[in-house]
């Protein structure tokens, strides 16, 4: 049916409510019985995640199998089975989480479907041992609103994710959904939308944090014949996937929010740039963009008012400097992305040479709600000049990996400890690295900084576009500023000579160092070097190139020092500054790490103690991996 | 011009792919998406192909191409093996991952085995992070990989 005019959304929205209504009633609940057909149950539902990570562990299997099974038990009128978005507890998936008693199923295998479906969903029995277990207490918990990765969480860009099917329309409705654009083109003027963006204080969540209503203002403010709104889908930070889910698991507030903007800054066209590595986002997008159209969300005359407004998709093809907003209009334009100078900015000539607004997939998630609720409702959350929340792709050495949303102000003993549960393996916190390639490494003592944009710079990194990798004892720093250099030496465009050849020179220093042939002279030219790259860069890539490097070298000057003063590598990860030695106290002669090396540099007879050939030797540790009597140590 | 060594095939498909777009040069990245999809990888000829039909100098099209990594020139192996580099596999061990692929199949990044059996990849982030470290063999997704388990794994798809 298609929504003509705001009756019509509404007719739909009460239809549509009625059906998630068991999943808000559970969600309002802290207590509830488990439930099933025996108990008097008269309906459940199953919520799979169909996150591009419990996908990789085959929810869609788990999926196919509960239809199977619940049509054998003949019961599929009495059961919903639903695959959402991602829950974001991606460490502990699949997860499959069953309605009204919102149990909380984790690491479910295809194979537990049969017992789920005859224990809990039958039977009324919850089935203890795929519940999850607080690593504190030891208590099974059903719940997921009682877990501490969840407690401390806030979802507003990530509302609707593992809570609605992204591949029904309906569900986004009935979840307010579509609301904030009928507002908009019914009620309010383009200066009022304008307004309301700027008095919630949202700042752009791709990295720079630039207020968005202003940036929408500048656009509106142009005069020409054609403008574009652009949602810059091509998430590029290795280790960030917040972009990603949004589109995974509520495609349609993307969509809501482009059309919103295209009213407030006087645009018809919409472009979402997005990465061709991700597929399953590219398919959610493109139903949700077919069903948006043929309810009349999208199209000609939106209900019923003078305003038209159509998306198209544009394929990305793995370039991170595609992430700066010039670089990515070339790209769309068929060219090689390479950024241009600002001034002219895309506001005033962008894609095709028109006034173009591009917005970030977190940015656009958040435009909805915010109308519906109020821009004050939104700069009531977080900290004074960061209003509202950010998602954070919570990864590395940490217990609980996975998307998490908190409040801008949450510190990060916070993130690290409470909702990611501490460091893997009781090992030891070292530092975190937050911003992806452009950002920096952060340590202990930045663990009370409350999170928002400006402490993060302060502190020497940026928020970048949610990246939160998680470090232990056993990395090293030295390895992991190489580590973004290479990157950043890789995805370079080339056109700028401090980044194309700065950042090289900057990684050769670095290998330098890691293979033990540095000095300390080395250390002053990275600092220098660095510096003069972010003074004198092009674009916004090249200019926080340097940041992994400089935050390392500051926070982290001594374990620089070890490697070019002593030749040694704390955390063992510097293969050039190792040596692998035998114990002959407790070698037994075995033979199974002189099988095992590829390289031939071990010798010894059977039962006698071996030995290793340290000019052979290619330091690839298979044989400490290999040896079960501990007998092999590396310093 | 140069002679163009195609099959006769694939040289029309390519040509209807640019027909599509109505050889717009602002479409070329589209194209190069679907004639790669279709072929496996972009060849020299076709490129020379596409720039005709497109009327913009070849040296274009190489030169997008080659600027972004998804475009391969080379053909890919029957089992394409896509090592992730994404920081959070990169703290959990990627690296000694990737040199024990490169060990045991004897190539380097970016190169299919002579047999065109394997070729290795790098990828920034499947963004199955919880998985971490992860390797891509063709679609399947393989998570939580230790470098002892690479041989057996390659041995399994002999």
């Amino acid at each position: 049916m298609k929504i003509l005019t705001v009756q019509d959304l509404e007719r739909i929205r009460k239809t549509a409510k009625e059906v998630l209504a068991l999943r808000e009633e559970s969600n309002r609940h802290t207590e509830v019985q488990t439930c099933g057909l025996a108990n008097g149950c008269p309906h459940l539902q199953v919520l799979i995640c169909g996150g591009t990570g419990c996908k990789a562990s085959s929810s869609a299997k788990i999926a196919e199998n509960f239809k199977e099974e619940i049509s054998k038990q003949q019961i599929e009128d009495k059961i919903d089975i639903v695959t959402t978005g991602c829950f974001g507890f991606c460490e502990k998936g699949p997860i499959v989480k069953i309605i009204p008693d919102n149990t909380f199923y984790i690491q479910v295998s295809p194979e537990d479907v049969h017992e789920i479906v005859q224990e809990h969903l039958i039977g009324g029995r919850k089935l203890e041992r795929l519940l999850y277990q607080d690593p504190v207490s030891g208590h099974h918990v059903s719940d997921s609103k009682h877990m501490d990765f969840y407690r401390k969480q806030m979802r507003i860009a990530l509302r609707n994710c593992g809570f609605i099917d992204p591949e029904n329309i309906h569900e986004y409705i009935a979840r307010d959904g579509y609301q904030a654009l009928a507002d908009c083109l019914l009620k309010y003027s383009r200066e009022e939308v304008i307004d309301k963006i700027k008095k919630s204080g949202l700042r752009g969540r791709g990295g720079g944090g630039f207020p968005t209503g202003l940036k929408w203002e500048f656009t509106a403010k142009q005069e020409a014949d054609q403008k574009y709104v652009v949602c810059n889908a091509d998430e590029g930070d290795p280790g960030a996937f917040m972009d990603r889910s949004i589109m995974e698991g509520d495609p349609n507030s993307v969509i809501e929010a482009m059309a919103i903007c295209g009213y407030a800054v006087g645009a018809n066209k919409g472009l979402v740039y997005i990465r061709a590595e991700y597929p399953l986002a590219i398919q959610r997008l493109r139903v949700a963009i077919q069903q948006a159209t043929e309810m009349g969300m999208l199209g000609p005359c939106i209900l019923g008012s003078d305003f038209s407004f159509d998306i198209e998709i544009r394929y990305g093809a793995g370039a991170f400097v595609c992430g700066e907003e010039t670089a990515l209009i070339h790209s769309m334009e068929g060219k090689r992305g390479e950024p241009t100078l600002k001034p002219p900015f895309p506001a005033e000539s962008g894609y095709l040479g028109k006034p173009t607004n591009v917005n970030n997939v977190e940015t656009l998630a958040n435009i909805p709600i915010i109308l519906t609720k109020g821009p004050e409702w939104f700069a009531s959350i977080g900290t004074e000049k960061s209003k509202g929340t950010k998602v954070f792709a919570l990864a590395g050495k940490i217990n609980n990996v996975g998307l998490i949303e908190v409040p801008m102000g949450t510190t990060l003993r916070e993130v690290i400890y409470e909702i990611g549960g501490g460091i893997k393996n009781g090992k030891k916190f070292k530092a975190v690295q937050t911003g992806g390639p452009s950002g920096g490494c952060l340590t202990e003592k930045h663990l009370d900084t409350p999170i928002d944009f400006d402490n993060l710079l302060a502190a020497g990194s940026m928020m970048g576009s949610g990246g939160m990798i998680v470090m232990d004892e056993d990395d090293c720093m030295v390895s992991v500023a190489r580590f973004y250099l290479d990157f950043t030496v890789e995805e370079s465009c080339g056109k700028c000579t401090p980044c194309r050849i700065g950042n090289k020179r900057l990684l050769e220093t670095l290998n330098k160092i890691t293979e033990g042939k540095g000095t300390e002279k080395d250390l002053q030219q990275l600092a220098v070097l660095g510096r003069q790259i972010k003074d004198t860069a092009l674009c916004g890539l090249g200019q926080t190139s340097p940041n992994p490097v400089l935050s390392t070298l500051d926070n982290f000057y001594d374990e620089y020092l070890e490697h070019v003063r002593d030749h040694t590598c704390r955390a063992k990860q510097c293969k050039a500054l190792l040596t692998y030695t035998i114990n002959p106290e407790i070698c037994i002669g075995c033979t199974l790490c002189a099988r095992h090396c590829p390289a031939d540099a071990i010798t010894g007879f059977p039962r006698k103690p071996h030995i290793i050939l340290p000019e052979k030797c290619i330091k690839c540790g298979m044989c400490m991996a290999r040896c079960k009597f501990h007998a092999i140590s590396v310093c | 011009m140069s002679e163009i060594k195609l099959a006769c095939a694939v040289v029309e498909q390519v040509e209807a792919i640019c027909d599509k777009h109505r050889n717009d040069p602002g479409e070329l990245i589209n194209i190069l998406h679907e004639c790669q999809h279709l072929h496996g990888y972009l060849p020299e000829d076709m490129q020379r192909v596409i720039a005709r039909k497109l009327n913009i100098p070849v040296s274009k099209v190489y030169g997008v191409v080659t600027f972004y990594t998804f475009f391969t020139m080379t053909p890919r192996g029957k089992y394409p093996i896509s090592v992730c580099m994404g920081t959070a596999c990169y703290v959990r061990g990627a690296e000694k991952l990737l040199e024990e692929f490169k060990r045991v199949l004897g190539i380097e990044v970016g190169e299919t085995t002579p047999d065109g059996k394997f070729s290795l990849d790098c990828l920034r982030c499947v963004g199955a992070c919880g998985l971490a470290p992860v390797v891509m063999i063709g679609d399947k997704v393989y998570g939580r990989l230790m470098p002892v388990e690479v041989k057996k794994i390659l041995d399994e798809l002999e």
